[in-house]
């Protein structure tokens, strides 16, 4: 599975043959591979105006393009924004909550990452085939796709410590522009251009995951949860920035506690242990059914209703499953 | 009828190739693979509807539609065996006597007593006495012992001290049905009761003092409370729409000291069609989220949902916080009469959150207030108008609280999906008829078997692993105020999807932790022995430390329930616009390919036939009789292998 940004043809479509030979050297002779744009083709056509562009068939041939168009940038914030507008709105009658929901167009969003994922795992999965993921600019929804594709396909990223090292490749060290992305969520209607919750999208995503595979992985809502809170605001400077060159600038290594190194001493860890976890070898694949989707209650209606019936029971849970 | 195939909702690759069999009571459908033979069996009571389609190259298909929500695709290879199947099950589908029911056919090898103590588990008198009446204030009335008052009554109602036999058969005339005011749910603590009746035949103008006289008898009962609530379940215009017809509601000048109060629930009707439109939603192939929300909101059923369980909750608070009695009607006073009072029996009452307590909240509100099941569920053949998903509506409410508060109910999702299997399947013979005078004329609990006794003798299959009766959760009334809360109420895939395994979890957290917990009862059990032994020892023996190795002794594990990871699943279909095969032309070009590559041959996978894995959620469900927890059954036509298994489950 590789990731990259939007290759750079523009409106006299250049080649590259450097950039061909290293897709080229991915490949075995006569295999195949696919190449996942998350851009719908329309909108890759017509970033070739403005410098950027598609890997045109002729130039590799090798490669098959997939174009599957996943929201960013200000529609996915607006398509926030509602959502939680929804959620709080007290005045909303039942008869018109579904569609309200749905204008907001969130849970489509989580359909769409998902499916996508699915897509790129298949074709590693199923067709034994080299996968390149690249939307524009390859820090937004390229990591999603790639990142979810993980916990799909390997297991070792489903235990607590697998999963916080995908965050740190797939997003983190891949350069996910956080301070720009993660800067004042959905309340604020300021006009940041740059601010959009992929990470939310993802974290929405692994929860739909660990709903439909409950033993599957080793963590639970808990850490999803303090993760997001994280990504806006924290204590520790692992979300800080928007890149590895940042962070050096600014030297948050030294200057800075690190979320990891809290979040896995003992007394802290359990709370984010999932009870159920047992090791799952095999490839996980949800089914993306609009039924199988569901609003994350315990993100988005964090505030608004009471979840102690509910946090009850997973303390019943963990004292079963203990008890044995 | 051989070389049926049929076929799988969500994948059209995943065809098997099969016979179809009928009989008497069921449709089977037999798998040809050598090993598995898997088997389909359909009950034809569970048959709601039969299409035929346009035939097309590869033969006639078929689509059978259930009560149930199953929903078979069947492909005939010829015409006429489609169509000769076709009759025969719309026949079978439609039973004109009662005689032609599954109930009266079905053996599962019991004797007399056993059968007729069956009958016996749930006991209403004894349920009345738990409540705490008859007392000072409420009594039995013997006024419609031979049903001479209202026939769709149960023999024995209760009745406020006050209400005489003249009040009530005064009160009856005045009601419809006469189905009179008479007590569903009486509150020990407070002396509150949630009484039912039908609406009041008033028209305009109309009054009646023997009813007049009910309802103040029944504020009377209560010491505690200067006036009752009347609660009209249906939309106020519906109820006004009534009065032309000589019926109607409470006049609040008449009738001395009561609150009136409408709901707003829509009626059957509303109803049957909400139902059907959420059915068609479920039945579009690879919807997006945009079609599922929008058709999900237009069918409307959630609100209904919403509706009947915020009437539960106005009840249950009248009762519980502010200790006044509350009378409920709709119009006959048998369909959402029956849903909010037992929607606020369960609020109120820890009792009707067990397994045993469920099962006497049913018999009560509806089996014994006459809820006619006949008719809204067409165990016979009828006025389709008549049909309506009424307690169906009821299951899924208290499914949306089992979602709410996980520890509060002793039973789990599967106790629920079973009920309102056996409404339709009429299997067994607690749900036949329209009233107890009815089930009584036909002598149904000496020629059927009772459904409560069958699940109760299966009850570690239906238990929640998180039910403690010492926890908060469990004790007293339950206060869902955030019910008011939209979001809350999600679409039950369970039910309604039940047989497209693709869509549930593949592993089932309710069987691990039941798992889980019996095993660390028997190792606790195991453990206290071992430990008794330990101090036997040491008494005879002073001191002597080879009692130790008595103690390294394990005991025997009873098979550790693993969650079954090896359960591989398979990818279902990511493309909306799949082809079997790529288009593989060199020239391709720079045009999208959105077609996803996957072909037949990469789905000739290493994966397990799933189907004869997943055992819980197969569409051979351990309902139709076969399984485990059904408890062999077959009826007599069935022959080899079969029979001796059923009488194995059976014994």
């Amino acid at each position: 599975l590789l990731r990259s940004s939007q290759p750079l043809p523009g409106p006299n479509r250049r080649r590259c043959r450097e950039d061909e030979q290293l897709l080229g050297t991915i490949l075995d002779e006569g295999d195949r591979g696919f190449i996942i744009d998350t851009r719908s083709a329309q909108a890759a056509k017509q970033a070739r105006m403005s410098g950027g562009g598609t890997e045109t068939k002729s130039s590799y041939p090798q490669w098959r393009r997939l174009h599957r168009a996943l929201e960013r940038g200000r529609p996915l914030q607006e398509s926030f924004i509602r959502l939680v507008e929804a959620c709080s709105d007290p005045s909303l009658s039942m008869d018109r909550w579904l569609s309200r929901l749905e204008s907001s167009r969130w849970l489509s969003h989580v359909k769409a990452a998902l499916s996508t994922a699915c897509l790129a795992a298949q074709c590693l999965d199923r067709e034994d085939s080299n996968v390149l993921v690249h939307g524009a600019e390859g820090t937004d929804t390229t990591l999603l796709v790639t990142a979810l594709a993980h916990l799909i396909l390997d297991p070792s990223c489903r235990t607590l410590s697998g999963f916080q090292g995908l965050l740190q490749r797939e997003w983190i060290e891949a350069g996910h522009p956080f301070h720009l992305r993660c800067a004042r969520s959905a309340s604020s209607h300021g006009r940041g251009k740059q601010e959009a919750p992929l990470f939310l999208l993802f974290l929405d995503c692994v929860w739909q995951l660990s709903r439909q595979f409950p033993f599957s992985l080793e963590f639970g809502e808990q850490l999803l949860l303090t993760l997001f809170d994280n990504a806006y605001a924290s204590a520790y400077g692992t979300f800080l920035c928007n890149n590895e060159r940042e962070r050096s600038l600014c030297k948050v290594k030294e200057s800075t506690h690190s979320l990891w190194a809290w979040l896995n001493q003992p007394e802290e860890k359990q709370k984010y242990l999932n009870p159920l976890y047992s090791h799952n070898p095999l490839v996980i694949w949800p089914s993306v059914e609009p039924q199988s989707i569901q609003l994350w209650q315990g993100l988005f209606l964090r505030w608004i209703r009471p979840s102690q019936h509910l946090d009850e029971a997973w303390v019943e849970i963990q004292r079963l499953v203990e008890g044995k | 009828v051989e070389n049926v195939r049929l076929l799988d909702r969500f994948s059209s690759r995943r065809a098997v190739l099969g016979t179809l069999y009928l009989t008497a009571t069921h449709v089977i459908f037999v798998e040809n693979g050598s090993e598995t033979r898997k088997e389909t069996w359909v009950l034809h009571s569970q048959i709601s509807s039969v299409e035929k389609q346009a035939t097309t190259a590869t033969g006639c298909p078929l689509l059978i539609r259930c009560k149930n929500f199953q929903v078979i695709q069947l492909v005939i290879p010829q015409e006429r065996d489609c169509h000769d199947i076709y009759i025969s099950l719309i026949r079978l589908a439609r039973p004109v006597k009662y005689e032609e029911l599954y109930c009266f056919s079905f053996n599962p090898k019991l004797d007399k007593e056993e059968r007729e103590q069956g009958w016996r588990l749930v006991d209403l008198s004894e349920e009345y006495n738990r409540m705490g009446v008859p007392n000072n204030y409420w009594q039995i009335s013997d006024v419609n012992r031979d049903y001479g008052v209202c026939d769709s009554y149960p023999t024995e109602v209760y009745v406020p001290k006050s209400a005489t036999a003249h009040i009530i058969v005064g009160s009856s005339k005045f009601r419809s049905r006469r189905r009179f005011p008479a007590l569903s749910y009486y509150c020990k603590g407070n002396n509150a009761s949630i009484c039912r009746s039908s609406q009041p035949l008033s028209g305009f103008s109309a009054r009646c003092l023997e009813d007049e006289q009910m309802l103040q008898a029944i504020r009377k009962a209560n010491a505690g409370s200067d006036f009752i609530y009347v609660v009209d379940t249906r939309p106020k215009l519906n109820a006004m729409a009534n009065r032309a017809a000589g019926k109607g509601y409470e006049n609040e000048d008449n009738y001395s000291n009561i609150k009136f109060q409408f709901i707003g629930i829509e009626n059957i009707h509303v109803m049957r069609n909400s139902l059907q439109k959420m059915l068609e939603v479920c039945e579009l192939k690879s919807p997006s989220m945009s079609d599922f929300l929008w058709g999900l909101e237009n069918s409307g059923w959630l609100k209904h949902i919403k509706a009947i369980m915020d009437a539960g909750i106005f009840i249950a608070k009248a009762v519980a916080e502010e200790g006044v009695s509350v009378l409920v009607h709709c119009s006959d006073g048998w369909d959402r009469t029956a849903q909010v009072c037992s929607v606020a029996s369960l609020l109120l009452d820890p009792y009707y959150r067990t397994m045993k307590g469920f099962m006497v909240l049913i018999e009560k509100d509806w089996v014994s207030f006459g809820h006619k099941f006949n008719h809204r569920y067409g165990n016979l053949d009828g006025d389709p108008k008549e049909i309506s998903p009424v307690i169906d509506q009821f299951i899924e409410c208290v499914w949306q609280l089992m979602e709410q508060f996980p520890c509060a109910f002793e039973f789990n999702e599967r106790f629920l999906i079973h009920i309102q299997h056996h409404i339709y399947s009429c299997q067994f013979g607690n749900f036949l008829c329209n009233s107890q005078k009815e089930r009584r004329e036909l002598k149904i609990q000496e020629r059927t078997y009772s459904l409560w006794a069958h699940l109760w003798k299966n009850r570690a299959d239906y238990l929640n692993p998180l039910y403690r009766s010492d926890h908060s959760q469990t004790q007293g009334t339950l206060h869902p105020q955030i019910a008011s809360c939209n979001f809350l109420y999600k679409f039950w895939s369970g039910m309604y999807n039940r047989f497209e395994k693709g869509l549930h979890p593949r592993q089932s957290v309710t069987d691990y932790l039941m798992a889980v917990k019996e095993e660390t009862q028997q190792l606790e059990e195991e453990l206290e022995v071992l430990q008794e032994r330990l101090a036997n020892l040491q008494k005879s023996q002073s001191g002597d430390n080879k009692v130790k190795t008595k103690q390294q002794e394990r005991s025997k594990h009873c098979g550790l329930y693993t969650s079954n990871n090896s359960l591989a699943n398979t990818p279902q279909e990511y493309s909306n616009d799949l082809k079997s095969f790529p288009s593989r032309s060199p020239s391709q070009g720079d045009e999208e390919d959105s077609a996803l590559i996957l072909t037949q041959d990469n789905l000739k996978s290493s994966d397990p036939d799933l189907s004869a894995n997943s055992d819980q959620e197969s569409g051979v469900e351990d309902l139709s009789c076969r399984s485990p927890s059904g408890g062999g059954c077959l009826p007599s036509e069935d022959s080899g292998k079969d029979s001796d298994e059923a009488v194995f489950l059976a014994g």
